[in-house]
């Protein structure tokens, strides 16, 4: 059972052989904190964050070790049968280490501390503070569990975890009715794409007979697969689409990507650590942890890229229009995680460029989106307000995230040498190469798009004149303490130096690729089009004109269009309540109301009126008793004899 | 003449029906509860009567009518406390005024 897996015998490094504890401490951290310490606020603070310093510095130790040793299969770290469900197919829960994993863990683990700290400033004085670090302990518990996963069931247990935890931070201010309606809306959207991932699991375990990611992607269990159809429609291919459903849940891709823009309703550390830097990336984490089924599959790899790239530029569309700050970020988010879609998807397991590169995408985001999030977090905590119409100017009052959150911007903008010009060069080449020319077009449209959206907040909320109707938010904006600040310092160096991670060489799928530097073919192209971009948006916002209105006005409807998000909302709204609601829930309800509660109601109703009749007969009288029984008995008496004379005679 | 079997079952059913009678139609407490027992002696006499007849030479049909002679006792120690009681705060014994067990 165990071919392809190396075992421990090997002398492994001590961060390698303890990597375990990188998921269990933020899990203690949880269970302490949600069980004990919910009326101490700073201890449950502290040991959140203590918790997860030391995983971040065991992930760390990990990521070292584990690159410096360049190992050819995958480590477990720790593994156990978890669940056995006939004599051969049995689900483990483990720790593995590979490439993607490291890399990803690494990632979560270090993001998370940086926000953790960044939540002692930010939460500070809320009511919530100890249930919220317990929940943000248990998401990143849960996150690494998907991360570190060996087998498809373990994926699938912490993948709904993550959405639990999801829920519960986007409805932490359960007394706001939007915040209710936001983390439902999540947790169903989600639950809903679920579905499709629960039946590919099925699917995939039902016919090769295993859950472990290396034999499910044998070349034996893809030929079983392959070798099978429905509908015409072979295994291979409806697999691979049906897990990519529960990936476009996760990762909001188009058209599930309704949840995450109302998921800003949470905190905003929140969004940067759960709807920015990790857990929306589980799809595209999942895509490529299946990439050798995903590539098996042709169709299935053509779905990914097409809807990766929809998205991309469908979200960048309607980031142009939106006006709260981190609903811009959130639509930003969705655009980046299209590209990282697109990325996998116009890769093949001979040409894996496009792998590497949305992975190392993947790194960098997390990295400038989480940092952009933090920003945007600081300062709605000075302004109290998340309409950048309301902001304006506020660079001198806050120097440091202002200079933060410029480093992001030119980061996702992809300005050279920050870490976002590197990966997405990676992306476009790969489209390139892989010969999808269309999808290399949007792909550039899009990095254009992006530097032009991301500099228009920039310039609105930090440039420009204070907002007048209410001077004294500006007056009263104040950078924000150091506890929130040295997070974001240090985000941004990461923002600046991610780019120059050997990637290359570390995460790959296949062979490593040789070190080819900069595409300057691609790169420099690229540049421009995000300089025009940023251009663009300094002529129209950085002083308040009229311009950039007047522009919209002339737009007419395809302004409105894109304004109301192409009324994708209201098409759901559409089709749940007038469809779903009048033609299958009323039915049922009326059912359900008449038949089912009417059949019960009438048989009470029958009790109650013979009871009521026969409630006459008990007067209370003994004699009257007496009477009847002794009647009774004679009657019986005499049908007794009358049946023996009938039967006797 | 020979008394029979018959003899003594006629005597008891007689008893019994003059306990239903009385059960039945008299208005005093007391007298329902004398009744009863003369249902009870009818039933004792029965036993005993039959127990000669089905086990002779045993005592199994004399030890049930011990019983319900005991019994008998105890319940009419019981039922004429209860009326004791009923007359004290109702000043009546009358079985038809006596209604309030009722729904």
């Amino acid at each position: 059972m165990d071919a392809g897996i190396q075992t421990t015998s090997v002398q492994l490094g001590w961060f390698l052989q303890n990597a375990w504890l990188i998921p269990l401490l933020p899990f203690l951290a949880f269970l302490v904190n949600g069980i004990f310490l919910q009326k101490y606020h700073k201890v449950a603070a502290a040991v959140s964050v203590g918790a997860m310093g030391l995983a971040a510095t065991v992930a760390l130790g990990m990521c070292l070790q584990f690159f410096a040793g360049d190992f050819a299969q995958p480590i477990m770290s720790i593994r156990w049968e978890f669940l056995r469900f006939s004599a051969g197919l049995y689900a483990e829960m483990g720790v593995m280490l590979d490439r993607i994993s490291v890399m990803l863990a690494t990632v979560v683990a270090v993001v998370s501390f940086l926000i953790h700290v960044y939540s002692i400033g930010y939460m500070h004085g809320d009511t919530g503070f100890a249930r919220f670090f317990a929940c943000m302990s248990l998401f990143t518990f849960s996150m690494l569990g998907l991360v570190f996963a060996n087998n498809i069931f373990q994926i699938y247990v912490f993948w709904e975890l993550v959405g639990v935890s999801s829920f519960l931070l986007i409805g932490f201010y359960y007394y706001k009715p939007s915040a209710v309606a936001a983390s439902k809306k999540a947790f169903i959207v989600t639950r809903f794409a679920d579905l499709g991932f629960l039946l590919g699991v099925l699917i995939v375990s039902y016919y090769t007979g295993t859950f472990d990611f290396a034999q499910l992607q044998s070349e034996a269990a893809l030929s079983v697969l392959a070798g099978k159809s429905f509908m015409g429609i072979s295994l291979l291919s409806l697999a691979a689409v049906l897990i990519y459903c529960g990936a476009a849940g996760k990762s909001a891709m188009f058209p599930l990507h309704i949840w995450l823009p109302d998921a800003m309703e949470g905190p905003t550390p929140v969004s940067a650590l759960i709807h920015a830097a990790t857990m929306v990336v589980a799809g595209v984490y999942l895509v490529a942890r299946l990439f050798g089924l995903f590539a098996a599959s042709g169709a299935g790899l053509e779905v990914v890229m097409y809807v990766g790239t929809l998205t991309c530029l469908f979200a960048a569309l309607i980031a142009f229009t939106q006006h709260d700050i981190k609903r811009v970020l959130a639509f930003s988010t969705l655009s980046q995680l299209g590209y990282m879609m697109l990325a996998l998807g116009v890769s093949t397991s001979e040409n894996a460029m496009g792998f590497t590169a949305s992975m190392f995408h993947m790194t960098t985001h997390a990295f400038f989106k989480s940092l952009l999030f933090l920003a945007a977090g600081s300062v709605i905590h000075a302004v109290h307000t998340n309409d950048i119409w309301e902001m304006g100017g506020l660079r001198k009052k806050m120097p440091l995230t202002h200079l933060t959150f410029l480093v992001a911007t030119l980061a996702i903008a992809g300005v050279p040498p920050l870490a976002g010009f590197f990966s997405k060069d990676e992306i476009l080449v790969a489209a390139l190469e892989n010969g999808h020319p269309f999808v290399f077009g949007v792909a550039m449209l899009v990095a254009g798009m992006t530097a032009f959206y991301m500099f228009r907040i920039y310039f609105v909320t930090f440039w420009g004149k204070p907002y007048e109707k209410d001077i004294k938010r500006y007056e009263h904006a104040h950078e924000s303490p150091l506890v929130m600040t040295v997070p974001l310092l240090i985000l941004a160096t990461l923002s600046v130096v991610a780019g120059f991670l050997p990637f290359g060489h570390n995460v790959y799928y296949g062979v490593p690729l040789e070190h080819h530097g900069v595409n300057f073919g691609v790169a420099i192209p690229a540049t421009v089009v995000a300089l025009i971009g940023i251009a663009a948006a300094f002529a129209l916002y950085s002083k308040r004109g009229t311009m950039a209105a007047r522009i919209a006005n002339s737009m007419g409807q395809a302004y409105r269009l894109v304004l109301h998000k192409f009324y994708i909302d209201e098409i759901y709204l559409f089709v749940t309540k007038k469809i779903i609601f009048r033609f299958v829930s009323e039915p049922l309800h009326w059912f359900d109301r008449h038949i089912v509660d009417g059949t019960m109601d009438r048989i009470g109703e029958i009790t109650i009126g013979t009871g009521r009749i026969l409630r006459k007969t008990v007067s209370g009288k003994v004699q009257t008793y007496a009477i009847t029984v002794t009647g009774g008995f004679l009657v019986l008496l005499f049908a007794l004899w009358h049946y023996s004379k009938v039967v006797g005679g | 003449m020979m008394l029979t079997i018959h003899h003594y079952l006629i005597v008891s059913a007689a008893l019994f029906s003059l306990g239903i009678f009385g059960l039945l139609s008299r208005r005093n407490a007391v007298v329902v509860l004398m009744s009863v027992e003369l249902i009870l002696n009818a039933a004792s006499m029965n036993f005993i009567v039959l127990g000669q007849l089905v086990t002779p030479g045993l005592v199994t049909g004399k030890v049930f009518a011990i019983f319900v002679i005991t019994v008998a006792a105890a319940e009419a120690a019981v039922a004429m406390a209860i009326i004791v009681g009923i007359f004290k705060y109702r000043q009546t014994v009358d079985v038809e005024k006596i209604t309030d067990l009722k729904w």
